[in-house]
């Protein structure tokens, strides 16, 4: 049974068809399905491989390359903290740990709810605004442990408000009504 | 100084494509693809002395001049990758003017004669790709992108690629790699991307930065554009500035400014009673600085970095405060490259998780005497040998650390431990 959607698979060729060779199209088509799936499974590769003709292996090699595939599932909400010097300068670290006290998970694991994942990751190229993390790739600058507290409380309500709505169908829903991403750059 | 790049600073809705108009923008397209030969554009971008804004420095006009006659298609790619630590300068001048960004692309495609650009972004900059991707769409509906722009048959496509995740893309034909639908694996030169780029094909890559200059430089001229700077460095440059000082954050500076203008006048000098320890000009490529009035004083400029021993790059300040442990900062960066390389060649695969390793070692006291000349000769060992620039640069804080701060390292050693308050500094 195919993991994606006819919808995915159909955005997959119209973005194949935007360069001169369709293989291009591959780290736009993982993000669809990651974005479907909220990870990219063998199965969602061999889709992708399909619908791009091109070996399951080879779309294997390139999602296994690049740090923002997750090739194991995740949680509803990933939270990735940055590390690098000058987030680590301001107070990251304090950040990690306050998320990994609050949610009793390590970076790299998931809550046992399948709600929060944390990872640390490399620069984010917003170290003005350090400390800084993101939220199922949305920026959140500044951080404060109580905005971390808030951030996650958040999190929990667009979870009930979207309750029906299984797995990563609550990442739309939040992101859609009450998740305010940090757009501004100043 | 008057902004150039930074205009909205000064007119916040430029991102607006009418807003923008209304600024003169695309008038220096409009001119360029309706009363100038595509060599008259390169020409006047040469003769700037525009160099490329990424961190190489390249000249722009002269790498535009690579493309060869009559080889077509040819590509133009815009590195939009920004991943070196402390660089967050693309980020906003895409944001807040997208327009700028696009204005010239369409010119430096014009020059080179192809028809389709694309800008490869950071993944990370998921909002960035729609704002572009907006951006284009409004151009297009307005006649500025697309086909037959201002009636003169000139086709442009600009398509925004988003990336996943390596800092190695940032690398120009490892971006290609990428945008191939490849890992982003570097490539051998020659050929050269000017000769055999994208698909094969003759392409230029550079940087948001650089070509945000462009529009600018058309409408005009050279001679206006070499009032800014210095002889060896014309024009301004973005600066970024981060790290524990009052207002961090993007400044555009005339090129050869001394750092102090942009530390204390722009940043408004160091918070919380913090002093200066050390400071790092050009993300974690380049080699850090002491606090010394020589360092403090720096022209900023590419000639002015080269003559302390250190590298402009991306203009990308951090700045180090006294109570950060100088070994865990050089932790950072040594785990920031032991991460990111790519893995394609020895050196640097092997090298850089070995460096972050005896770096770590040090710090937490279990470093050994031999340690200190062990990390040089890692560093030695990559330097010079690794197939990209990502393993020299991996060498680079390593190489300054020891030599501007070498008691203590060797205070952790012969203490066998870290002398930092735990939670005052940057935490290992």
């Amino acid at each position: 049974m195919a993991v994606l959607t006819n919808d995915a698979i159909q955005q997959i060729k119209d973005i194949s068809a935007r360069y001169p060779q369709s293989r291009s199209a591959l780290l736009p088509a993982l993000h669809i399905a990651q974005n479907e799936l909220g990870w990219v499974s063998r199965e969602a590769m061999e889709e992708v491989a399909s619908a791009l003709a091109i070996d399951p292996d080879q779309v294997e090699e390139v999602a296994t390359f690049y740090t923002m595939f997750y090739t194991e599932p995740v949680g509803t909400y990933v939270l990735e903290v940055c590390k690098t010097l000058p987030c680590s300068i301001l107070g990251s670290d304090e950040i990690t740990d306050h998320i990994s006290s609050k949610l009793g998970i390590k970076p790299g694991e998931t809550t046992s709810d399948g709600m929060f994942t944390l990872f640390r990751v490399e620069c984010l190229a917003a170290c003005h605004r350090a400390p800084v993390l993101q939220v199922n790739h949305r920026y959140y600058q500044d951080l404060t442990p109580e905005k971390i507290d808030a951030l996650i409380d958040v999190a929990r309500q667009a979870q009930l408000q979207a309750a029906g709505a299984p797995g990563f169908g609550i990442r739309k829903t939040w992101s859609e009504t009450v998740g305010r991403s940090e757009k501004s750059c100043e | 100084m008057e902004r150039i790049l930074f205009r909205h600073v000064d007119v916040p809705e430029i991102n607006q494509l009418d807003v923008y108009v209304a600024h003169d923008g695309y008038s220096a397209l409009r001119r360029a693809v309706t009363e100038m030969e595509p060599q008259d554009v390169t020409k006047v971008v040469s003769d700037s002395g525009l160099a490329g804004r990424g961190g190489a420095g390249f000249p722009t006009g002269r790498k535009w001049s690579f493309i060869p006659k009559g080889v077509l298609p040819t590509y133009l790619v815009i590195n939009a990758d920004e991943s070196e630590p402390g660089a967050f300068k693309d980020r906003e001048l895409m944001e807040r003017n997208p327009h700028q960004l696009l204005e010239g692309v369409a010119l430096a495609s014009y020059a080179i004669g192809c028809r389709q650009a694309f800008i490869y972004i950071r993944g990370e900059f998921l909002y960035i790709g729609e704002i572009l991707d907006q951006a284009i769409a409004d151009a297009n509906a307005g006649g500025y992108l697309g086909n037959n722009i201002f009636g003169s048959g000139f086709n442009i496509d600009v398509v925004v690629h988003r990336g996943a995740g390596a800092y190695i893309c940032g690398e120009e034909s490892a971006l290609l790699d990428s945008l191939e639908g490849l890992r982003g694996f570097p490539r051998l030169r020659p050929p050269f991307p000017a000769v055999k780029g994208l698909y094969q094909q003759p392409t230029v890559i550079n940087n948001v930065e650089t070509i945000s200059n462009v529009p600018h430089i058309v409408r005009r001229g050279a001679d206006w554009y070499r009032s800014f700077g210095t002889e060896k460095s014309p024009g301004t440059k973005v600066c970024s500035i981060s790290g524990p000082v009052n207002r961090p954050g993007n400044y555009e500076m005339e090129l050869g400014t001394r750092f102090r203008v942009l530390l204390e006048e722009c940043a408004g000098g160091m918070r919380d009673g913090k002093q200066l320890k050390a400071y790092i000009p050009g993300g974690a490529s380049a080699a850090m600085l002491p606090n010394t009035p020589e360092t403090i004083d720096v022209p900023m400029s590419y000639e002015g970095y080269m003559s302390v021993g250190s590298a402009l790059g991306s203009a990308s300040f951090i700045i180090i405060p006294d109570d950060v442990c100088i070994l865990r900062a050089q932790l950072r960066i040594s785990e920031f490259f032991a991460h990111e390389s790519c893995g394609k060649c020895i050196p640097c695969r092997e090298g850089t998780p070995w460096l972050a390793k005896t770096v770590r070692r040090i710090e937490r006291g279990e470093g050994r005497e031999e340690d200190l000349p062990l990390l040089l000769d890692i560093s030695d060992n990559i330097l010079g040998r690794s197939f990209c620039a990502l393993g020299d640069f991996s060498t680079s804080n390593i190489v300054a650390s020891v030599k501007y701060f070498y008691e203590e390292y060797e205070q952790h050693i012969l203490e066998g431990a870290c002398p930092y308050e735990k939670r005052a500094a940057a935490v290992a």
